[in-house]
Protein backbone atom coordinates (compact mmCIF):
# COMPACT_ATOMS: atom_id res chain seq x y z
CA UNK A 1 0.00 0.00 0.00
CA UNK A 2 1.06 3.26 -0.45
CA UNK A 3 1.55 5.78 2.24
CA UNK A 4 0.86 9.04 1.62
CA UNK A 5 1.57 12.02 3.62
CA UNK A 6 -1.51 14.60 4.67
CA UNK A 7 0.55 17.38 2.53
CA UNK A 8 1.04 14.83 -0.70
CA UNK A 9 -2.90 14.06 -0.14
CA UNK A 10 -3.95 17.47 0.02
CA UNK A 11 -1.20 18.75 -2.35
CA UNK A 12 -3.13 16.02 -5.42
CA UNK A 13 -6.52 16.67 -4.55
CA UNK A 14 -5.97 20.70 -4.63
CA UNK A 15 -4.06 20.35 -8.12
CA UNK A 16 -7.04 18.13 -9.81
CA UNK A 17 -9.57 20.87 -8.38
CA UNK A 18 -7.41 24.20 -9.89
CA UNK A 19 -6.70 22.93 -13.20
CA UNK A 20 -9.29 22.86 -16.64
CA UNK A 21 -9.17 19.53 -17.31
CA UNK A 22 -10.78 20.25 -20.61
CA UNK A 23 -7.50 21.93 -21.45
CA UNK A 24 -4.93 19.95 -19.62
CA UNK A 25 -5.66 16.85 -20.77
CA UNK A 26 -5.80 17.93 -24.41
CA UNK A 27 -2.41 19.76 -24.34
CA UNK A 28 -0.60 17.01 -22.18
CA UNK A 29 -1.57 14.21 -25.23
CA UNK A 30 -1.02 16.72 -28.11
CA UNK A 31 2.33 17.89 -25.87
CA UNK A 32 3.26 13.85 -26.00
CA UNK A 33 2.53 13.42 -29.51
CA UNK A 34 4.91 16.04 -30.30
CA UNK A 35 7.19 15.91 -27.84
CA UNK A 36 7.83 12.03 -28.44
CA UNK A 37 6.81 11.70 -31.83
CA UNK A 38 6.91 7.37 -32.02
CA UNK A 39 3.60 7.68 -29.88
CA UNK A 40 1.40 8.61 -32.31
CA UNK A 41 1.89 5.03 -33.08
CA UNK A 42 -1.34 3.98 -30.92
CA UNK A 43 -3.36 6.94 -33.06
CA UNK A 44 -3.76 5.50 -36.31
CA UNK A 45 -7.14 6.53 -36.67
CA UNK A 46 -6.63 10.10 -35.27
CA UNK A 47 -6.33 11.19 -38.75
CA UNK A 48 -3.91 14.77 -39.07
CA UNK A 49 -0.71 14.46 -37.05
CA UNK A 50 1.49 15.64 -39.08
CA UNK A 51 3.06 18.44 -37.25
CA UNK A 52 2.71 20.24 -34.22
CA UNK A 53 -0.38 22.84 -35.13
CA UNK A 54 -2.10 19.88 -36.80
CA UNK A 55 -2.07 17.83 -33.40
CA UNK A 56 -2.83 20.74 -31.73
CA UNK A 57 -6.05 21.23 -33.82
CA UNK A 58 -7.00 18.00 -34.10
CA UNK A 59 -10.20 16.93 -32.51
CA UNK A 60 -9.84 13.15 -31.93
CA UNK A 61 -6.96 14.18 -30.43
CA UNK A 62 -8.80 16.31 -27.79
CA UNK A 63 -11.66 13.91 -26.89
CA UNK A 64 -9.08 11.35 -26.24
CA UNK A 65 -7.04 13.56 -24.01
CA UNK A 66 -10.28 14.54 -21.94
CA UNK A 67 -10.88 10.85 -21.42
CA UNK A 68 -6.80 10.29 -20.38
CA UNK A 69 -7.83 12.75 -17.50
CA UNK A 70 -11.25 11.70 -16.60
CA UNK A 71 -9.21 7.77 -16.06
CA UNK A 72 -6.86 9.82 -13.93
CA UNK A 73 -9.50 11.81 -11.87
CA UNK A 74 -10.73 7.73 -11.02
CA UNK A 75 -7.28 7.52 -9.59
CA UNK A 76 -7.63 11.26 -6.97
CA UNK A 77 -10.46 9.55 -5.98
CA UNK A 78 -9.47 6.16 -5.21
CA UNK A 79 -5.50 6.95 -3.87
CA UNK A 80 -5.25 4.55 -0.92
CA UNK A 81 -6.22 1.85 -3.84
CA UNK A 82 -5.00 2.73 -7.36
CA UNK A 83 -3.53 -0.54 -8.06
CA UNK A 84 -6.99 -2.04 -7.33
CA UNK A 85 -8.79 0.84 -9.42
CA UNK A 86 -6.66 0.38 -12.64
CA UNK A 87 -6.33 -3.57 -12.65
CA UNK A 88 -9.18 -3.36 -15.25
CA UNK A 89 -7.28 -0.07 -16.95
CA UNK A 90 -4.26 -1.97 -16.81
CA UNK A 91 -5.42 -5.46 -18.44
CA UNK A 92 -6.80 -3.07 -21.35
CA UNK A 93 -4.09 -1.20 -22.29
CA UNK A 94 -1.98 -4.66 -22.69
CA UNK A 95 -4.33 -7.05 -24.22
CA UNK A 96 -5.76 -4.75 -26.31
CA UNK A 97 -4.22 -1.53 -26.94
CA UNK A 98 -0.82 -3.16 -26.79
CA UNK A 99 1.19 -0.06 -25.59
CA UNK A 100 4.73 -0.32 -24.77
CA UNK A 101 4.41 0.57 -20.92
CA UNK A 102 7.34 2.92 -21.29
CA UNK A 103 4.90 5.38 -22.98
CA UNK A 104 3.01 6.38 -19.63
CA UNK A 105 6.20 7.93 -18.44
CA UNK A 106 6.08 10.02 -21.19
CA UNK A 107 2.80 11.20 -21.12
CA UNK A 108 2.81 11.49 -17.31
CA UNK A 109 5.56 13.83 -17.96
CA UNK A 110 4.21 15.80 -20.44
CA UNK A 111 1.71 16.36 -17.98
CA UNK A 112 3.50 17.28 -15.38
CA UNK A 113 4.89 20.51 -17.80
CA UNK A 114 1.75 21.12 -19.08
CA UNK A 115 0.65 21.32 -15.19
CA UNK A 116 3.96 23.35 -14.51
CA UNK A 117 2.77 25.79 -16.67
CA UNK A 118 -0.71 26.67 -15.82
CA UNK A 119 0.48 26.50 -12.18
CA UNK A 120 3.51 28.52 -12.73
CA UNK A 121 5.45 29.63 -9.39
CA UNK A 122 2.57 27.93 -7.63
CA UNK A 123 4.27 24.73 -8.78
CA UNK A 124 6.93 24.29 -6.26
CA UNK A 125 9.72 22.00 -5.80
CA UNK A 126 7.07 19.98 -2.94
CA UNK A 127 4.31 20.04 -4.92
CA UNK A 128 6.05 19.01 -8.24
CA UNK A 129 7.42 15.95 -6.09
CA UNK A 130 4.06 14.90 -4.48
CA UNK A 131 2.80 15.29 -7.94
CA UNK A 132 5.53 13.16 -9.57
CA UNK A 133 4.56 10.55 -6.50
CA UNK A 134 1.28 10.51 -7.73
CA UNK A 135 2.11 10.20 -11.52
CA UNK A 136 4.66 6.85 -10.34
CA UNK A 137 1.89 5.27 -8.98
CA UNK A 138 -0.46 5.39 -11.47
CA UNK A 139 2.17 4.25 -14.06
CA UNK A 140 3.23 1.38 -11.97
CA UNK A 141 -0.60 0.51 -11.82
CA UNK A 142 -0.80 0.75 -15.29
CA UNK A 143 2.28 -1.39 -15.61
CA UNK A 144 1.10 -4.31 -12.99
CA UNK A 145 -1.05 -6.56 -15.25
CA UNK A 146 1.22 -6.67 -18.38
CA UNK A 147 2.63 -9.96 -18.50
CA UNK B 1 18.08 15.79 -34.74
CA UNK B 2 17.37 19.28 -34.75
CA UNK B 3 16.42 21.51 -37.46
CA UNK B 4 17.68 25.12 -38.04
CA UNK B 5 14.58 26.68 -36.76
CA UNK B 6 14.85 24.70 -33.73
CA UNK B 7 18.72 25.60 -32.86
CA UNK B 8 17.78 29.07 -33.28
CA UNK B 9 14.83 28.89 -30.40
CA UNK B 10 16.76 27.03 -28.65
CA UNK B 11 19.52 29.56 -29.01
CA UNK B 12 16.80 32.15 -28.24
CA UNK B 13 15.93 30.97 -25.36
CA UNK B 14 19.00 29.85 -23.36
CA UNK B 15 20.18 33.61 -24.34
CA UNK B 16 17.05 35.06 -22.18
CA UNK B 17 17.84 32.46 -19.72
CA UNK B 18 21.62 34.21 -18.93
CA UNK B 19 20.52 36.74 -16.90
CA UNK B 20 18.25 34.52 -14.54
CA UNK B 21 21.13 31.94 -14.49
CA UNK B 22 21.40 32.18 -10.94
CA UNK B 23 17.46 31.69 -10.03
CA UNK B 24 16.53 28.94 -13.29
CA UNK B 25 20.20 26.68 -12.12
CA UNK B 26 18.94 26.91 -8.58
CA UNK B 27 15.18 26.28 -9.10
CA UNK B 28 16.06 23.14 -11.03
CA UNK B 29 18.55 21.70 -8.63
CA UNK B 30 15.79 22.38 -5.80
CA UNK B 31 13.32 20.52 -8.10
CA UNK B 32 15.69 17.54 -8.38
CA UNK B 33 16.40 17.13 -4.77
CA UNK B 34 12.60 17.12 -4.18
CA UNK B 35 11.54 14.66 -6.27
CA UNK B 36 14.70 12.56 -6.92
CA UNK B 37 16.66 12.66 -3.08
CA UNK B 38 19.20 10.40 -4.35
CA UNK B 39 20.95 12.81 -6.56
CA UNK B 40 21.46 14.60 -2.99
CA UNK B 41 24.27 12.06 -2.62
CA UNK B 42 26.59 14.60 -4.71
CA UNK B 43 26.48 17.13 -3.04
CA UNK B 44 27.12 16.02 0.55
CA UNK B 45 30.24 18.90 0.60
CA UNK B 46 27.67 21.82 0.05
CA UNK B 47 24.64 23.70 1.39
CA UNK B 48 21.94 22.81 -0.45
CA UNK B 49 18.98 23.86 1.21
CA UNK B 50 16.96 26.67 -0.09
CA UNK B 51 18.50 29.87 -0.46
CA UNK B 52 21.86 28.80 -0.07
CA UNK B 53 24.98 30.67 -1.59
CA UNK B 54 26.40 27.31 -3.13
CA UNK B 55 23.10 26.38 -4.68
CA UNK B 56 22.70 29.93 -6.83
CA UNK B 57 26.47 29.60 -7.68
CA UNK B 58 26.40 26.21 -8.77
CA UNK B 59 22.78 26.14 -10.23
CA UNK B 60 23.97 29.39 -12.16
CA UNK B 61 27.12 27.44 -13.51
CA UNK B 62 24.97 24.66 -14.67
CA UNK B 63 22.55 26.79 -16.96
CA UNK B 64 25.46 29.58 -18.27
CA UNK B 65 27.35 25.89 -19.61
CA UNK B 66 23.94 24.81 -20.76
CA UNK B 67 23.55 28.48 -22.63
CA UNK B 68 27.30 28.45 -23.97
CA UNK B 69 26.64 25.04 -25.07
CA UNK B 70 23.15 26.08 -26.68
CA UNK B 71 25.13 29.10 -28.64
CA UNK B 72 26.71 26.73 -31.25
CA UNK B 73 25.09 23.24 -30.81
CA UNK B 74 27.46 21.54 -34.15
CA UNK B 75 30.55 22.46 -31.61
CA UNK B 76 29.05 20.75 -28.56
CA UNK B 77 31.70 18.19 -28.58
CA UNK B 78 34.69 20.85 -28.70
CA UNK B 79 32.24 23.43 -25.99
CA UNK B 80 32.03 20.45 -23.87
CA UNK B 81 35.61 18.79 -23.89
CA UNK B 82 36.58 20.21 -20.77
CA UNK B 83 33.37 19.15 -18.77
CA UNK B 84 33.67 15.74 -19.99
CA UNK B 85 37.19 15.70 -18.82
CA UNK B 86 35.85 16.84 -15.33
CA UNK B 87 32.59 15.06 -15.11
CA UNK B 88 34.50 11.26 -16.14
CA UNK B 89 37.48 11.68 -14.24
CA UNK B 90 36.23 13.61 -11.31
CA UNK B 91 33.07 13.62 -10.65
CA UNK B 92 31.46 10.43 -12.21
CA UNK B 93 28.06 11.77 -11.82
CA UNK B 94 26.01 8.28 -12.78
CA UNK B 95 25.04 9.83 -16.25
CA UNK B 96 20.97 8.68 -15.29
CA UNK B 97 21.40 11.46 -13.44
CA UNK B 98 21.63 13.89 -15.90
CA UNK B 99 18.17 12.92 -17.32
CA UNK B 100 16.13 13.75 -13.87
CA UNK B 101 18.16 17.43 -14.03
CA UNK B 102 17.15 17.95 -17.25
CA UNK B 103 13.39 16.61 -16.96
CA UNK B 104 13.59 19.27 -13.68
CA UNK B 105 14.99 22.42 -15.80
CA UNK B 106 11.87 21.80 -18.51
CA UNK B 107 9.71 22.01 -15.46
CA UNK B 108 11.44 25.23 -14.37
CA UNK B 109 11.04 26.50 -17.58
CA UNK B 110 7.48 25.43 -17.85
CA UNK B 111 6.86 27.36 -14.44
CA UNK B 112 8.62 30.94 -16.09
CA UNK B 113 7.73 30.63 -19.38
CA UNK B 114 4.04 29.40 -18.74
CA UNK B 115 2.04 29.63 -22.07
CA UNK B 116 5.79 30.66 -24.08
CA UNK B 117 6.99 27.24 -23.35
CA UNK B 118 4.83 25.87 -26.41
CA UNK B 119 4.90 22.31 -27.15
CA UNK B 120 7.91 23.50 -30.10
CA UNK B 121 9.88 24.64 -27.44
CA UNK B 122 9.67 21.48 -25.08
CA UNK B 123 10.40 19.41 -27.91
CA UNK B 124 13.67 21.09 -29.46
CA UNK B 125 14.92 21.62 -25.43
CA UNK B 126 14.25 18.14 -24.63
CA UNK B 127 16.29 17.20 -27.96
CA UNK B 128 19.13 19.40 -27.04
CA UNK B 129 19.28 18.48 -23.34
CA UNK B 130 19.59 14.93 -24.38
CA UNK B 131 22.28 15.40 -26.99
CA UNK B 132 23.91 17.46 -24.18
CA UNK B 133 24.14 14.88 -21.35
CA UNK B 134 24.84 12.68 -24.18
CA UNK B 135 28.28 14.41 -25.14
CA UNK B 136 28.72 14.98 -21.41
CA UNK B 137 28.86 11.31 -20.73
CA UNK B 138 31.29 10.70 -23.69
CA UNK B 139 34.68 10.20 -22.00
CA UNK B 140 33.14 7.97 -18.79
CA UNK B 141 34.32 4.77 -20.95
Amino acid sequence: MVEWTDFERATIQDIFSRIDKDVVGPAALSRCLIVYPWTQRYFGSFGNLYNAAAITSNPKVAAHGKVVLSGLELAVKNMDDIKQTYADLSVLHSEKLHVDPDNFKLLADCLTIVVAAQMGPGFTCDVQAAFQKFLAVVVSSLRRQYH
Amino acid sequence: MLSKKEKQLIREIWERLTPVAEDIGADALLRMFASYPGTKTYFSHLDIGPGSAHLSSHGKKIVLAIAEGAKDISQLTVTLAPLQTLHAYQLRIDPTNFKLLSHCLLVTLACFMGEGFTPEAHAAIDKFLSAFAAVLAEKYR
